[in-house]
């Protein structure tokens, strides 16, 4: 326990951020946070002045998925905190860790409907970890230490801290603890290892074993025990669209991400497998398809730091609860305790060699030269191994998951689970304000770019160099394809428009660099321009606005029932 | 099938909303709830009673267990356990004998009568949902005005855990 210090709500916020480890917070001012923008005058943690609430909570979010510390963002009361829920519903989804800070109307005008009063903690509940609202300036401290911890141990999440402009304002004597408890949340167990040991025998004992990792792998950062159980185990590696690169994708047993977009490799194998070693996944609609007919025929053995998630979707044989890569540390120690290590190749295994090989040859792409899959493998061949992507949300988003490989594990980051369009670009400053030595790229298409393409001024302003990869087919490109596939062509509300914006100019208007590349040469050229620039870059990509993504398992259908391209 | 889960929680505000809102967001049903402070004024155990199959109760539990302002959930095996809930009803009286029978019914049940009036009785019960509703089929003829229920409180029987 520290020693008792007075001084007003909003320096209590701050301080305890501080010693948080807190050097950044995102956001935008407003009357009813303006005592706690004050105290940035007084204390060592930047602002980074979005020129939107949810870009705030998005780099607050990209922020903490790179640092997998909690990104902060600061937004008022009324429409600040309405506008950053959208972000904290994408974090949640995602499992991002955040602690979001908004201003309240004083105490007295609470439930008065006054000037920009929402009930933002009424709102937000269903979409965070935890809500606090403290009444009084002394629970501060206290406040923001459970917030922290609340936000990153565990399954990761949102937590949102409102405080009425009063409570900010009123002179308290602060106590800074060291310890805390909180009764109902125990997110810490003990590795399982009778249920690990017995996870080893299934694998053996199946004809045709697979492990699927899912974000879990990659929030744990458990890359190397998932590669030495892959290795000593001799399994196939499919991903979740959000483990996407929790394996280095040019391994030779990586076969990508499952799911709607997912590789034909990967749907192929994983919907043959009779057991699958499932890693902090939660069996999204999106990932397995059908849940029933994913289920079919397959023993699951499911591990995951979150109880609730065993059984919720999909039911698992074998359950292991607990931290991803602790269990999986107990995992590689049996497996070298007992010498096992295979090197004979099964028929399976020869199976899934061939199905990769073959997928190789024959996936029909793009005849043209500005094709997705040529595009993308172009920024991969170009980028160093240690880049961070970013997505938006749309047709780029799963042509990024089809052909750009992920090499070093935990660079790929996308909005997942709520397909937040926008949400790439923001995440994007809030990855390269985490990890400011290596190159950040927005892999973006024009129709997520445009929703939050506003916060070009806070990377030039604010001296945030990151690349925004448009490919730009000058339409809703997702939501085209379904019109295309499923309503008979009718082609509604998807047209963006040529050139409106004219995104180099766009990008120029904000003082970054703005490159449109029309040719592979053209291509080559900006990329490289792009990461020899101190300012931030968008490089404008025209692609032909037929293209669609392929495969595709439509909705409510099965792995196995992948379209291919004809 | 029904399920009786007895759920200790942080005696705060805005945890029942967040404990309702969490059946309402995974489209789970309550379909009764009790709350009450415990002897320990810093928590409130509620009593929720549900319908749904195994699977989708045992995700009930979890996702409340999960729950950070949840200190204990339990699902309650309703032959281990004392659970009751009290109920009113007004009933309608129409014949001379009507106050009579009502009276020997809420009997039977080992109800109470209050607020004789020339056109209405009411009944106090206090027994298991299933009781209630038999009382209540039975008042039916004589015609319920109205009716008040608390929801199920219920309490884990000693040796029983």
């Amino acid at each position: 326990m520290s020693k008792m210090e007075n001084m007003i709500g909003a320096k209590a916020l701050m301080t305890a951020m501080e010693k948080e480890g807190v050097k950044e917070v995102f956001g935008l001012p407003g009357g009813a946070n303006l005592p706690m923008y004050d105290e940035f005058a007084r204390c060592n943690i930047r602002h980074i002045l979005t020129r939107h609430e949810q870009s705030a909570a998005h780099m607050a979010d990209g922020f903490g998925r790179v640092s997998r510390k909690p990104g902060v963002c600061f937004a008022t009361s009324g429409p600040g905190a309405t506008n950053i829920l959208t972000g904290i519903a994408t974090a949640q989804a995602d499992s991002a860790p955040m602690v979001a800070v908004t201003g309240q109307v004083p105490t007295p005008m609470i439930g008065k409907d006054a000037f920009q009063e929402s009930d933002i903690i009424g709102m937000a509940n269903p979409v965070v970890k935890y809500a606090f609202q403290p009444r009084q300036a002394s629970e501060i401290p206290e406040v923001v230490k459970k917030g922290f911890f609340i936000a990153e141990t565990g399954r990761p999440g949102p937590v949102l801290i409102d405080i009425p402009k009063d409570v900010q304002q009123n002179e308290a004597e602060m106590v800074f603890p060291d310890e805390f408890k909180i009764q109902g949340y125990h997110p810490w167990t003990d590795p399982d290892i009778v249920a690990v040991e017995k996870a080893i025998d299934m694998l053996l004992h199946s004809q045709k074993p697979v492990i699927l990792a899912g974000g879990g792998t990659i929030i744990s950062s458990a890359f190397a025990e998932l590669q030495a159980v892959a290795e000593a185990l001799m399994l196939p590696v499919v991903t979740t669209f959000k483990g996407k690169g929790a394996f280095p994708e040019n391994h030779p047993l990586s076969l990508g991400p499952i799911g709607m977009h997912g590789h034909a490799e990967a749907n192929k194998i994983m919907s043959e497998a009779d057991c699958v070693l499932a890693i902090g996944t939660r069996f999204s609609d999106r990932s397995v398809g059908t849940f029933e007919e994913f289920e079919r025929g397959l023993k699951i053995i499911h591990m995951d730091v979150d109880p609730a998630e065993i059984g919720k979707n999909q039911t698992a044989q074998l359950a292991v609860v607990g931290d991803v890569q602790m269990n999986l540390r107990i995992m590689v120690k049996l497996l070298l305790q007992k010498a096992i290590k295979k090197t004979e190749e099964t028929p399976w295994l020869k199976h899934v060699k061939e199905t990769k090989a073959y997928w190789k040859e024959n996936l029909k792409l793009h005849p043209g030269e500005m094709g997705a899959a040529k595009i993308l493998r172009k920024l991969r061949e170009i980028l160093p191994k240690e880049s961070i992507i970013t997505t938006e949300v749309g047709q780029h988003q799963m042509w990024a998951s089809l052909f750009y490989d992920v090499i070093q594990p935990g660079t790929f980051f996308s909005s997942t689970g709520l397909g937040t369009m926008g949400w790439g670009f923001p995440a994007s400053i809030g990855a390269k304000v985490a990890k400011p030595d290596v190159p950040v790229v927005d892999i973006a298409g024009d129709g997520s770019f445009a929703m939050t393409e506003n916060s070009l001024a806070t990377a030039v302003l604010e001296d945030i160099p990151v690349i925004v990869f448009v490919l730009n087919n000058f339409t809703l490109g997702m939501v085209a394809q379904w019109q295309r596939t499923f309503y008979d062509r009718r082609m509604i509300g998807v047209d963006q428009g040529k050139y409106c914006p004219d995104y180099v100019k766009l990008a120029k208007s904000y003082g970054a660099q703005g490159i449109r590349a029309q040719s592979m040469d053209e291509l080559d050229k900006a990329i490289k321009d792009a990461l020899s620039s101190n300012v931030a870059t968008v490089i404008d990509i025209p692609i032909d606005p037929e293209e669609d993504v392929l495969p595709f398992v439509a909705p409510g259908t099965s792995l196995k029932d992948m379209i291919l391209p004809s | 099938m029904w399920a009786i889960l007895s759920i200790l929680v942080e005696n705060k505000p805005g945890i029942l909303f967040k404990v309702t809102h969490l059946f309402r967001a995974r489209d789970f049903n309550i379909d009764s709830i009790s709350v009450g402070v415990t002897e320990n004024p810093e928590y409130s155990k509620m009593t929720i009673t549900t319908v749904g199959d195994e699977k989708q109760i045992d995700q009930i539990v979890k996702q409340l267990d999960k729950m950070i302002d949840t200190v204990k959930v339990e699902r309650l095996d309703e032959h281990k356990t004392v659970y009751r809930e009290l109920s009113i009803f007004k009933i309608k009286l129409s014949n001379a004998n009507d106050s009579m029978e009502i009276n020997k019914l809420a009997n039977a049940y080992g109800g109470k009568v209050h607020d004789v009036k020339k056109d209405s009785i009411m009944v106090e019960l206090t027994a298991t949902p299933d009781q209630i509703k038999a009382f209540e089929e039975l008042a039916k003829p004589f015609g319920i005005l109205d009716v008040a229920r608390t929801g199920v409180a219920a309490l884990q029987r000693s040796g029983a855990e």
